[in-house]
């Protein structure tokens, strides 16, 4: 059962990056994968601050700042410089990997004897479900932030610039920069999920990104999916159906390692799983 | 409100596939004004709207609306003053969207799109009421997407956001040339009612030489990037039907 828990509490802990790779690819149509570099930085801006330790007050904020930098670099290369999406990403991961190593100094940074997020408040004796209780405020009160920040006249602005780019301009919006913030959001929360991550497993690895915007995008399918398949138009429903689907991810990876799948064959099985539900519209078709 | 002042705009300089897409316009538009332009496939005349939009920066010459020099603003910079209206339905309105968040989005075009919601009910019940003038009973759909909607009902919601918020000229791309025959006479009749009542100015670029007659107090002919009949509202009205048909024979 412990097994399944630690699941969901892996999928509390991705719904950050679930949520950036949802305002990334279906609020801008962006394929942005600056995401396995973000998460990493956030991972490791945690990991040395906490060992310097400095208070959770600012080392939230630092990671946030950290992601969203290295988003905003993204987006300034994409609308800017006129690369392809696609292509301005993945040169920000890799440069981002030489940065995480050289702000470590090593490959590993393991956290012991901090204070971290989960333990910084006890409002349960089991640490379980004290991870548990932390986790699920922290993703409501990110949820309910980034629901306001849709509903407003910005937010409005950020779904019809990935819409219908030449409405929004003509209704005097300058798509470059919001299409620059809403790529520095998306890194931040992605660095966010580096930040609880790296907390919640107790160390930081400079692999720990390696092929993680799978996760996001698998978890952002199943919302998709279900939003499809439910015809869902609120914001706050489609949000609440990302968490969801970054729940049911880590469940699924959860069962395929509980029947004894080898460990080696993750990232297969994670490819194979995503690649069933993208499919499963038109695999319908076959039967 | 608008004047060209010789302005040029070549595409591909120097390459093969060079296009002299504007060739020395000159064209002074008054308040008030309800122009339409005319001319074959590449005249120029898209070119020339999309000059006045910003969404194409001129290679000389200047434009300067409401007696401000715009000649090198970009588009959504100008939307202070313009309103547009495009020939594709999809591209003036955003389909994932519901019709009150395009109307919101509309409704502060000159302003700032900030950090605060909108969207209340006072909003909602202007929103329908406006909606409502259409006739097409659209007011009880607002919380639906804009894209379950048909060309001809996007237009029209289209030509009613430009007037959401304050706007001096409207410009209108072939509105119907997506059209069919019913959908577009009551896009035409819409833009006009608006443009008398705002008392906008207005660019129309039409294929469609029936709407060319009806429509508009002044009418120019387009070829090769150049301004080749140019009619005042008395030399418009006095125009036959047939006489627009043989500019082009």
């Amino acid at each position: 059962m412990d097994f399944y828990l630690t699941a969901l509490l892996q999928g509390l802990c991705f719904s950050a990056l679930a949520l950036g790779i949802y305002i990334s690819m279906k609020i801008f149509n962006i394929p942005d994968i600056t995401t396995d570099g973000s998460y990493t930085l956030g991972g490791v801006v945690t990991a040395i601050l906490l060992t310097h330790h400095l208070p959770n007050y600012i080392i939230l904020p630092a990671v946030i700042a950290a992601g969203g930098v290295a988003g905003a670099l993204t987006g300034f290369i994409h609308t800017k410089l006129k690369i392809n999406a696609l292509l301005a990403g993945i040169l920000v991961m890799t440069a981002l990997y030489s940065v995480n190593l050289s702000l470590m100094g090593r490959s590993n940074l393991p956290l012991i004897n901090v204070t971290s997020l989960f333990n910084l408040i006890s409002i349960s004796p089991d640490p379980n479900h004290n991870t548990f209780c932390i986790l699920s405020i922290f993703v409501i009160i990110i949820t309910l932030l980034i629901g306001y920040l849709l509903k407003t006249d910005f937010g409005i602005a950020m779904r019809a610039t990935g819409n219908s780019e030449t409405m929004i301009r003509s209704l005097g919006v300058n798509t470059d920069r919001v299409k620059i913030i809403g790529l520095a959001l998306a890194n931040a929360l992605t660095a966010i999920s580096g930040y609880l991550i790296s907390q919640f497993q107790g160390f930081t690895d400079i692999s720990m990104g390696i092929g993680i915007v799978i996760v996001g995008l698998g978890s952002v399918i199943i919302a998709e999916t279900l939003i499809n398949w439910l015809r869902i138009t609120s914001v706050w429903l489609s949000l609440i159906l990302v968490l969801a689907g970054a729940v049911i991810f880590q469940l699924v990876l959860a069962v395929t390692l509980d029947i004894g799948v080898d460990a080696n064959l993750l990232k297969l099985v994670t490819a194979a799983f995503v690649l069933l539900i993208v499919s499963l519209p038109r695999l319908k078709s076959f039967l | 409100m608008i004047n060209i002042n010789n302005i040029h705009k070549v595409f591909n300089p120097g390459k093969a596939n060079q296009v002299n897409a504007v060739n020395g316009i000159t064209l002074h538009i008054k308040n008030d004004e309800f122009l339409v332009i005319v001319g074959a496939n590449g005249s120029g005349k898209t070119t020339l709207l999309d000059m006045v939009a910003g969404s194409v920066l001129p290679g000389s010459g200047n434009i300067i609306i409401d007696g401000e020099d715009v000649t090198r603003l970009p588009d959504y910079r100008r939307s202070r003053w313009v309103a547009r209206v495009f020939q594709n339905p999809m591209s003036g309105t955003a389909s994932d969207l519901s019709i009150i968040d395009n109307f919101r989005l509309a409704s502060i075009r000159t302003r700032k799109k900030g950090l605060s919601i909108g969207i209340n009910d006072t909003f909602k019940n202007q929103v329908k009421e406006k909606i409502s003038t259409l006739g097409l009973g659209l007011e009880n759909k607002i919380d639906q997407p804009m894209g379950t909607l048909s060309g001809g009902q996007r237009q029209a919601l289209t030509l009613l956001m430009s007037v959401m918020d304050s706007c001096k000229v409207l410009l209108l791309d072939e509105p119907t040339a997506a059209l069919d025959p019913r959908s577009s006479d009551i896009v035409m009749r819409t833009a006009e009612e608006l443009i008398r009542d705002y008392r906008l100015t207005s660019i129309l670029i039409t294929h469609n030489l029936k709407d060319a007659y009806n429509y508009g107090n002044r009418i120019i002919l387009m070829g090769e990037g150049q301004i080749l009949k140019d009619l005042n509202a008395g030399q418009k009205s006095a125009l036959k039907q047939n006489d627009l048909f043989d500019w082009f024979g």
